[in-house]
């Protein structure tokens, strides 16, 4: 909180309990990390997208079931398949009182889809937008497409007046050396405004009384603190300086939960992590000879040569979910039909291998991060133990998320470790798109390992365009369900999710861990 | 007096070259930043785009002579991470870590240097060996426990003094200082104790063993024989000549403390460079590590050019050199 001298000396004066009002209800928590920048379109990170939303509006929002619902837009229709309708709130005002009308829109969506957005792509199918009166306005997208709902949950809205006066009409862009004023300051319509912003210190949000929705919330004033270390993180919260932390570091759980006044929520979230293989002609682990991970044997084999049981007791503390796929079940496309994992069956296994043609086993290599999934490291290492029991010799190899994800981007692999969340569109669709189809420049984005299934690109294809929801969602379950069968991807779990709180701050948890103050209440 | 400048200037201008160059080549084990930088469902063609836009595509030569232009421009570029120029990025951070800094200095310096002249006065004292025993303990903890540990019992157990952070800062200018505010100060504790605990042993023990070595001077021995008052020899005669090298190594320190409190200001959230530092290691944020590395290397040069000429300045006899 940033106090000029006179307001100090003012306040010295008066000697002051008035400068805090006593019934004033503050949440103050901690995260490991600081927000990006304030600007919606000069990131791509989900964390920063969710403190984003305290201070922004998107069109549609989710609900506390995390379902779709109206936002600043009321309502919406498919005039034609290129073409959608919608009627926008009236009455609303951002924060600094312009009041909220189609021109926002129109200016907030050229924004998002300049060529210099950061995040341009997560509005990918949109190439323009009209107004057609004050509070109507008309999306024009490339072709049909079922998910543009689920991409404007994340577009947040802003003032065309206010971005006009200080000159950000434009994206910042750290790539392209861009920065707006857009960048440290914010102006929404949402349930809290940016009173002020220091970078790697803290965030103070205060309620936007004038707030269109009905508040949930019974808080005056949040206050969001980053504090990178994590003992230090969590002894901020056991002196009592915050009221909550997000995340809690996984050794110290056990004992936050047994301290009086303290209590730890931890639930599965949409985070699946799960194992890639690689698909070229040979691996790096033995040149020269034909991949053995081709053979759907092999897969099934080193499938059912893991313990998902001990991996899920021991490694995550029995806080994990165990899945047979790669999305978690607040994702749509998501099957409890197709989420059932093989068997841990090693003699199974081994008559897998030797049917393959590898009774002696093989060689091959095994990369893991060791900073940026829950256990990732120990993971790695438990299963080459497992997998070793059937002969399989896997080089474990760990190294930080920073040089390790460039790795995965150009395939110098032979498997490796992988979390996919499915965010923000929370839809089956993006691991299909990302993962699961073939690398052409279009989709396949992350599949650098040569997995090409011409089946599943046919269903990636048929779903990136099919507006019929029922007939789209079993394009994404016979993809998961080919998936399976075929073990080209070896799910894990989903990881947990863990905060820590006081046990006066009743804050419910969401899957795709975002932190939703305007859901919390505070007793006293 | 002039040749000798230039010479340093000179040398200088080659270290900060050499300086440079080594952090390009760090960078290209410190993983690139594109992965931090794309959505998760980022096609390839969005992750080259970016890749693109950064630069990373080119040779590391390449790469470094745009950098190189850049730094003799005076543009260091903008940080991918906190997306602002890098300059005045580094610039806001200054406050935070010099403060720091300065308490921690002042405090090693009033209590290192009484303590050491006790000990050198009263070598057999109960109170002397019990401080040359607890300065080893500060000099042998590594900083972060040091800092845990003043958490765990002034914040976490006794609620004295916040375990993070600056507290409330008042802005004077571009300078925002926790010098004017209760919670600022309050705030200044903690990590200056942590960061001043391995200069106040350094300082003491070294004040030890100078007042040592110069109370069996002759001349302090013949300054007992004239009857010259305790208080006039101790305090006049022997400590100033024993401070000596303490300055010198003073302001070598204060270098090391404002390159170096990284640790520091990590376990604290102190918002200084230090911090600024460790994130963009994890980021990686190329340009504010390449930015940090230079002023740190033309921190140091500075440091040595100006110890250099001050000693010309003490010693006649080096001038000539």
């Amino acid at each position: 909180m940033k106090t000029s001298i006179k307001t100090l000396l003012a306040g010295l004066a008066l000697l002051t309990p008035l400068s805090a009002p006593a019934f004033a209800e503050t949440l103050r928590w901690a995260s490991s990390g600081d927000v990006i920048s304030y600007d919606p379109n000069a990131q791509v990170d989900s964390f920063t997208q969710s403190v984003h939303h305290m201070v922004f509006d998107p069109l549609v929002r989710r609900n506390k079931d995390l379902k779709l619902e109206p936002a600043l837009a009321t309502s919406w229709e498919v005039i034609e398949p290129k073409r959608w309708r919608f009627k926008l709130r009236q009455g609303v005002k951002f924060h600094e009182g312009q009041p909220f009308n189609a021109d926002d829109v129109v200016a907030t969506i050229q924004r998002q889809i300049d060529p210099g957005a950061r995040n341009r792509e997560n509005l990918s199918t949109v190439v323009g937008v009209e107004k057609v009166d004050d509070y109507t306005v008309d999306l024009i997208l490339r072709g049909p497409y079922p998910l543009l709902l689920n991409d404007l949950a994340a577009i947040y809205i802003m003032s065309k007046p206010w971005m006009e006066e200080h000159d950000a009409l434009k994206p910042g862009n750290a790539s392209t050396g861009v920065v707006t004023y857009a960048s440290n300051h914010a102006n929404g319509t949402g349930a809290f405004k940016l009173k002020s912003y220091e970078p790697d210190s803290r965030s103070v949000f205060e309620v936007n009384k004038e707030w269109w929705d009905k508040p949930q919330h019974n808080l005056d004033e949040v206050e969001f603190r980053p504090i990178a270390s994590d003992a230090t993180r969590v002894a901020a919260l056991m002196s009592g300086e915050v009221d909550m932390i997000a995340p809690v570091p996984l050794q110290d759980i056990d004992r936050i939960a047994a301290t009086d006044g303290l209590k730890v929520v931890e639930n599965p979230s949409l985070r699946t992590i799960f194992f890639v293989f690689s698909y070229r002609p040979e691996l790096h682990a033995t040149p020269g000879q034909p991949n053995p991970l081709r053979d759907v044997r092999v897969r099934q084999a080193l499938w059912q040569a893991i313990d998902t049981n001990t991996i899920q007791k021991r490694l995550m503390r029995g806080k994990s979910r165990t899945a047979g796929m790669l999305v978690a079940p607040a994702v749509t496309g998501y099957d409890e039909d197709i989420d059932v994992p093989l068997p841990y069956d090693v003699a199974k296994a081994k008559a897998l291998l030797a049917e393959a043609g590898y009774p002696d086993g093989f060689k091959t290599g095994l990369a893991c991060p060791n900073d940026r999934y829950i256990a990732d490291e120990q993971i790695c290492l438990a299963v080459a133990s497992m997998w070793a029991q059937i002969g399989v010799q896997a080089n474990v190899s760990v190294e930080s998320k920073t040089t390790y994800f460039p790795r995965t981007d150009k395939g110098e692999f032979d498997i490796y470790l992988l979390g996919w969340a499915s965010l923000p569109p929370m839809d089956g669709f993006s691991p299909l798109q990302a993962l699961l189809a073939t690398n052409d420049g279009t989709f396949g984005g992350s599949n650098a390992d040569g997995l090409s299934n011409p089946e599943i690109d046919k269903l990636a294809y048929a779903a990136s365009t099919e507006l019929d929801e029922a007939k789209r969602i079993e394009d994404l379950k016979q993809a998961f369900r080919i998936t399976h069968d075929e073990v080209l991807y070896l799910p894990l779990h989903q990881q947990p999710v863990a905060w820590a709180m006081s046990s006066k701050v009743d804050m419910p948890q969401f899957p795709d861990e975002y932190v939703r103050p305007w859901f919390a209440q505070i007793r006293k | 007096m002039i040749r000798l400048l230039s010479v340093r200037l000179l040398q200088a201008i080659l270290v900060m070259v050499a300086v440079t160059a080594i952090a390009f080549v760090m960078f290209r084990f410190v993983g690139d930043p594109v992965a931090s930088m794309v959505r998760e469902g980022a096609t390839q063609a969005e992750k080259d785009a970016v890749r693109v836009a950064l630069g990373l595509d080119k040779p590391v030569l390449a790469q470094f002579v745009n950098f190189l232009g850049q730094v003799v421009t005076g543009d260091l570029g903008t940080s991918y991470r906190y997306q602002q120029p890098v300059t005045s990025l580094l610039l806001s951070r200054l406050p935070a870590t010099l403060e720091l800094v300065i308490v921690a200095t002042v405090l090693a310096l009033s209590l290192g240097i009484p303590l050491g002249v006790l000990c050198a006065l009263k070598p057999h004292a109960f109170f002397s060996r019990l401080t040359q025993s607890a300065t080893l303990v500060g000099i042998s903890m590594p900083t972060f426990v040091t800092g845990l540990l003043l958490i765990l019992i002034f914040a976490v157990n006794l609620r004295w003094l916040p375990s993070s952070g600056r507290g409330d800062l008042v802005d004077i200018g571009l300078w925002q200082t926790g010098f004017l505010s209760l919670s600022g100060l309050k705030s200044l504790i903690l990590p200056s104790i942590t960061l001043a605990l391995f200069q106040l042993t350094l300082i003491m023990r070294l004040v030890r063993s100078e007042m040592i070595d110069v109370l069996s001077s002759d001349y302090i021995r013949f300054a007992f024989a004239r009857g010259l008052p305790r208080t006039y020899i101790y305090g006049q005669l022997a400590l100033r000549n024993a401070l000596m090298p303490v300055v010198t190594v003073t302001g070598l320190q204060i270098g090391q403390l404002i390159a170096f409190a990284i640790v520091t200001e990590t376990v604290f959230q102190w918002p200084g460079m230090g911090l600024l530092f460790t994130n963009a290691v994890g980021y990686p944020d190329v340009p504010v590590l390449a930015a940090y590395l230079l002023f740190v290397g033309f921190l140091f040069v500075m440091i040595n050019m100006i110890v250099d000429i001050l000693y010309t300045f003490i010693d006649p006899r080096l001038r000539t050199r």
